[in-house]
């Protein structure tokens, strides 16, 4: 017993104090910015491995990128990675990047339903379906509840059982032999009900789309809540993603 | 003569590869497995001119080579099995009998794999597989998955039960099937490909890419310098410390031990980072590329990498002493979930699960690549075969690392001035490229066409071997002993599915 409360002591608080505003160590690739700078746009189109980059104007859709960096190491003053972890949005289009912007992701106030804030502002619980993912965001998912992020502070959990959950959070890009377990479990989750697309993967196929493995129809006939961009998606994109999804807030517009 | 023994990532001219006619290719390969310094590394067909050419490797651990040899054969024929001989090719056989629809007169069972999209035959689906039933009225069956509770990838698991023993297990795969091999020829760039490596499992970033990257190097003629190999070698042994950590917390999760939940996780936190730290990602993806290196490891890296394990290790060591010296936590662990060392041996299982079982095998003695050349690595072996050997050698082979590594950080290797050109491909080439991942053994093979184009691209996660050494460990067990028996293994899915 005192062993552990030792232990419990100097392994101290882990939690990291305010989501919103930490800091991460070192380097990270999140929201790019693109400056106006002149550079050989169709060498740089070419190199994207998933066809993330657009021409005229130049940008970058982060629902494509893989954050590999590699259009950084080319074109290092046209294209920079901030630590911007807020990546999350609620639309396709505001997951495109465009040259000469600097501005922040935020969510589309008006595409997030009513019910949302009503019934889950203060208790969100979601259940996770891999369709294909490769355990890196389920990891980061994971990550997300554990001691450093603690997502559950906020309501938010994920829980085994579709009919406990209020959402289902996707990652992987939708194989054909998930699809039917994919459905089953959607369906049994009562309404009203969220879908978040968690991870690049998840949102356009990455690296995988057009494969001939993958069934993505499921996309096809609902409403998606919220896109969670990375590869894989850090903790706290996620948390920060959600977060305003479920919480009335002025980072919406 | 009726192999060609080759280094691990030493290229060869596809030409060279012996070739006999498929009954002298049955008995030598067979005749080999007989010595336990042999084990089948990769086994898989080529479609060439409307036949098939079946190509096997089996590695020598003593002489660290590889043997090639190689058979052609028609789709239609019906063969006997090299699994009928050696349990260890039964997953191989039943592979290609998915993909290309080759018949085995006397093959145990040619269950399916993984459901590819381009199998041969497209009436077997995976919504209608009919498990292995038992008529007995005593028996009953549970199945779990594919989704599971928590958040892990799907699988389907098929339990024949007695009551709460477990007298057999069937385990269904494929759900996670994303085409990767076929990927690797239709993806034409080298950084397509690259990210695919990286995405093949994403707990084993770096010993997927490591594998990739030494082959397509190899293919290439290029030669990986110092800055290179330690990388890649680092890469490694931290994603080791990294991964084991976190399956020691999950580990106690299963048995219900929150302590040990609670501080293996938060241990794991600073070794992720510190790969973001470094290359901007937590998993490291990224990091590892062909013939380059975006992101040099200087001094102030070493530093803060030397701290971060100096406060590791002391906390790690702390919470493995309170851990397994609780008589509730190791009456969990002992004895439970037993791997033989003969069952290990006769199914090929690989890694760190094949060393809690008394086998010796690691590719980083027996065909050492990067820095495992000089570095004279033992591996860590336990012999019980239990869930405690698996916790056992993850702790001792985390301390172990950490020793590379503290080695490794005394010479840091010199930022290359000059870039060498990578060059492209050779043609008409086979590399077989192995790597110790965390899990154990990782195979990756390729062969190129006359222009030098990738023709066939084969991958082999530790894995494809180890589900089967899961289903053999959970036999008499109680059922409530499952996920702690499925998380000492922590297969990958995708890894396996591709
Ligand atoms: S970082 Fe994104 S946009 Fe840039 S090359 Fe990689 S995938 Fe493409």
């Amino acid at each position: 017993m005192f062993n552990t409360l030792k232990i419990l002591f100097h392994h101290g608080r882990q939690s990291i104090p305010n989501v919103a505003t930490a800091e991460l160590p070192g380097i990270f690739r999140g929201r790019p910015v693109i400056t106006n700078e002149k550079i050989d746009t169709a060498a740089l189109v070419k190199l994207c491995p998933t066809g993330a980059i657009g021409s005229s104007p130049i940008s970058i859709d982060l629902g494509k990128c893989t954050f590999c960096g590699e259009c950084a190491f080319a074109f290092p003053n046209k294209i920079t990675f901030t630590k911007d972890y807020k990546l999350a949005t609620n639309s396709l289009e505001r997951l495109i990047v465009t040259e000469g912007t600097n501005q922040p992701v935020l969510l589309d106030a008006s595409l997030i339903r009513s019910e949302i804030s009503k019934y889950f502002s203060g208790s969100l619980k979601l259940r996770q379906v891999s369709a294909g993912g490769d355990n890196s965001c389920e990891m980061e998912l994971n990550a997300c509840g554990n001691v450093n992020f603690d997502m559950g502070r906020f309501g938010i959990e994920f829980v085994a059982s579709p009919r406990h959950a209020d959402g289902i959070v996707i990652t992987g890009p939708l194989s054909e032999n998930m699809a039917l377990p994919l459905q089953i479990c959607y369906d049994a989750i009562p309404e009203p009900k969220i879908i978040i697309l968690a991870g690049t993967d998840a949102i356009s196929g990455g690296i995988f789309s057009g494969s001939p493995a993958l069934n993505r129809h499921f996309l096809n006939q609902y409403k998606i809540d919220l896109y969670v961009p990375g590869n894989p998606i850090h903790p706290l994109t996620f948390i920060n993603g959600v977060l305003d999804l479920i919480r009335t807030n002025p980072r919406h517009t | 003569m009726n192999h060609i023994a080759v280094k691990n990532n030493e290229r060869l001219s596809l030409t060279s590869i012996p070739r006999s006619d498929y009954e002298r290719f049955l008995e030598h390969n067979t005749a080999l497995l007989d010595d336990s310094a042999n084990h089948c590394v990769t086994y898989f067909g080529v479609p060439e001119d409307g036949k098939i050419k079946l190509i096997c490797g089996i590695a020598n651990d003593n002489e660290h080579n590889i043997y090639l040899s190689c058979a052609e054969i028609n789709r239609t024929e019906i063969l006997p099995s090299f699994s009928k001989h050696h349990l260890a090719f039964q997953v191989f056989e039943r592979e290609l009998h998915e993909n290309f629809g080759i018949n085995f007169s006397d093959h145990p069972w040619l269950k399916p794999v993984r459901f590819a999209f381009d199998r041969a035959d497209k009436d077997s689906c995976i919504e209608y597989y009919p498990f292995y039933q038992s008529d007995s009225v005593e028996l009953h069956e549970v199945g779990v998955g594919p989704i599971h509770a928590g958040i892990i990838e799907p699988g389907h698991f098929r339990f024949i039960c007695n009551g709460e023993q477990i007298l057999h297990l069937e385990i269904q795969l494929g759900f996670q099937h994303r085409g990767i091999e076929r990927l690797f020829l239709e993806k034409k760039t080298l950084l397509q490909r690259t990210t695919l490596a990286e995405s093949i499992a994403g707990d084993t970033v770096a010993g997927h890419t490591t594998a990739f990257v030494n082959l397509w190097e190899a293919l290439c003629g290029f030669q990986a310098d110092d800055e290179l190999r330690f990388t890649r070698t680092l890469a490694l042994e931290l994603e080791r410390i990294a991964v084991h950590t976190g399956d020691l917390s999950a580990i106690c999760t299963d048995i219900g031990y929150q302590l040990g939940n609670a501080v293996f996780g938060r241990l794991r936190t600073p070794i992720i980072n510190f790969f973001q730290q470094w290359c901007g990602n937590r998993l490291a993806k990224g990091l590892i590329r062909a013939g380059n290196n975006h992101f040099p490891f200087d001094k102030e890296l070493g530093i803060a990498l030397k701290n971060m394990l100096d406060q590791y290790k002391p906390d790690f060591n702390e919470i493995c002493q309170k851990t397994f010296r609780q008589p509730s936590v190791l009456s969990r662990l002992e004895k439970t979930g037993v791997v033989s060392w003969e069952q290990a041996g006769s199914i090929g299982a690989v890694g760190m699960a094949a060393r809690a079982s008394g086998s010796e095998r690691d590719i980083r003695k027996t065909h050492p690549h990067d820095k495992y050349i000089n570095l004279g690595h033992q591996p860590v072996i336990k012999h019980h075969g239990d869930v405690y050997s698996r916790v056992q050698v993850r702790k001792a082979e985390i301390i172990q690392s950490i020793g590379y590594i503290r080695d490794l950080l005394m010479h840091l290797p010199a930022e290359s001035r000059e870039k060498k050109e990578l060059g492209s491909p050779a043609a008409n080439s086979i590399v077989i490229s192995l790597t110790e991942g965390w899990r154990g053994e990782i195979c990756h093979c390729a062969i190129t066409d006359q222009q030098g184009a990738l023709r066939h691209y084969k991958i082999k996660d530790p894995s494809i071997h180890n589900w089967v050494a899961l289903a053999l460990a959970v036999r008499n067990n109680e059922i409530s002993d499952f996920p702690v028996c499925n998380k000492s293994f922590n297969l990958s899915y995708s890894g396996h599915d591709l």
